[in-house]
């Protein structure tokens, strides 16, 4: 039986207007991601890997061509309705953390859930669950600043999975930690996608996010190169390790 | 209903209060100049309530104090009012205020471009990142321009005894004194209010892919 196709890249490019020149990032990318699918998009920097995640988040709008998600258009969605988009069925994580500084870790989690319509003894609740998951348990009250990066990163994974997403991007998680660290998050986001069903797409150049993908997409000066499947993966990653 | 996007109001108060706390110091700058230029107003205005109280007692005495300390009375004078120079000092000092608030701001938004931009990958709305910028002001401004009016009672207190003697306790205009504390925090209020927009709506329409790509 044929997955459903739950993001649906056609003909997408992108051009960067720098005023004396037009540098041409993404030359029409045709892509589509099955649901529940773990999915890397791997690419030297430059490739045009993160705006081509961008598109796919809804953060960038392409110069041409479309992004679905879940079969809808998202240049056609006004402020209000890509605002759900992002709040309901998009969960990111980024290379940075990006964790609200002044909050908590469980304010951070609990933010998006709050602007979900969530009630606060609710999301509180859900948040400490998603904390546990995430091995962060009793540390809920610590901030930002208090937590090391692998923690960090941690809180963001839960605060991407609040509102329970049909997606994940995670723009090179790993990009920021430590060989040993960067794994633990990504054997946390592999065990988390496959627990609940969530296709994840990340962005990344570390190899170490090979040996979990369903399928990975090489991308080079802005063209899919080729797309692996896992199976034709490991004959490959076989040779690299 | 289904596509609702909502951020509590007891929610974004929490949020701005926490903002302030946590940025404690920069929130102090910012609220100083305020509470300057409003405790200069306030101090204006109070002095002459002062001076007003004790030409109304039409005492002789209080008559001379006022001569004596430089107020413009004659016979039949009956209200004192502002000088031109006064009404220009004020206005100038509530101008380089808003001024201040305005550039403080400007460089609390810069600073927390990556939370705003964080904020709106959330779902949030452009108009949850205002509410959140005028809250915070709101609350810099209520408790900005009270410190500062009563700065500029006890200031235009202590002044007065000075200038024109222990009579004005005798005089004490309560109810002129409470219209200029209230006059200035309006003042106050409003000031922090209007320094606030420009930078809020900067914050609000920057696009989230913008925020992240600069680097902190």
């Amino acid at each position: 039986m044929a997955e459903k196709i739950i993001v649906r890249v056609s003909g997408v490019t992108k051009d960067f207007d720098l005023g004396k020149i037009v540098v041409n990032v993404l030359k029409g990318i045709d892509l589509e991601i099955e649901e529940g699918r773990y999915l890397s998009i791997m690419g030297p920097s430059g490739s045009g890997k993160s705006t081509l995640f961008n598109m796919i988040g809804g953060l960038d709008k392409p110069t041409s061509g479309k992004v679905f998600i879940d079969e809808v258009d998202i240049a056609q969605l006004d402020a209000y309705e890509l605002a759900w988009l992002r709040c309901r069925k998009i969960g990111y994580i980024f290379q940075t953390f990006n964790l609200i500084p002044v909050m908590t870790a469980l304010e951070n989690v609990t933010l998006p859930m709050t602007f979900a319509g969530v009630r606060n003894d609710e999301a509180v609740e859900q948040g400490m669950e998603l904390l546990k998951q995430v091995g962060l348990e009793g540390r809920h009250a610590h901030k930002p600043t208090e937590l090391s990066g692998g923690q960090q990163q941690r809180v963001a994974v839960a605060r991407a999975l609040a509102n329970s997403p049909a997606i994940v991007l995670a723009d090179e998680p790993t990009g920021n930690l430590d060989l040993k660290t960067g794994e633990d998050i990504i054997d946390l986001l592999k065990e988390l996608s496959s627990e609940r069903k969530v296709t994840v797409i990340s962005a990344t150049h570390d190899y170490k996010m090979l040996n979990v993908s369903d399928q990975v997409v090489w991308i080079r000066d802005g063209k899919v190169e080729k797309i692996q499947e896992r199976s034709e993966l490991e004959i490959r990653t076989g040779g690299l390790k | 209903m289904k596509r609702l996007i909502a951020l509590p109001f007891k929610k974004s108060i929490e949020i701005a209060f926490q903002s302030i706390r946590v940025r404690f110091f920069r929130s102090l700058v910012t609220t100083t100049s305020l509470v300057l230029a409003v405790a200069f107003l306030c101090f204006m205005r109070s002095c002459n309530d002062f001076a007003q109280a004790l030409l109304n007692s039409g005492d002789v005495n209080a008559y001379q104090a006022l001569i004596q300390a430089g107020f413009d009375v004659g016979y039949g004078t009956e209200v004192i009012s502002t000088s031109a120079k006064q009404r220009w000092i004020v206005t100038l000092s509530l101008l380089v205020c808003i001024v201040g608030i305005i550039n403080a701001q400007l460089m609390s938004v810069t600073e927390r471009f990556r939370e705003i931009g964080t904020m709106k990958c959330l779902g949030a709305l452009d108009r949850f990142i205002v509410r959140i910028f005028v809250l915070e002001a709101l609350m810099q401004g209520v408790v900005g321009s009270l410190a500062g009016s009563v700065i500029g009672v006890v200031a235009a207190l202590i002044s007065s005894l000075f200038n024109l003697g222990s009579g004005v306790f005798a005089v004490f205009p309560w109810q002129a004194l409470a219209f200029s504390m209230l006059v200035s925090i309006v003042i106050g209020t409003g000031l922090s209010l209007a320094g606030v927009i420009y930078p809020a709506i900067i914050a609000a329409r920057m696009q989230p892919v913008e925020a992240m790509r600069l680097e902190q």
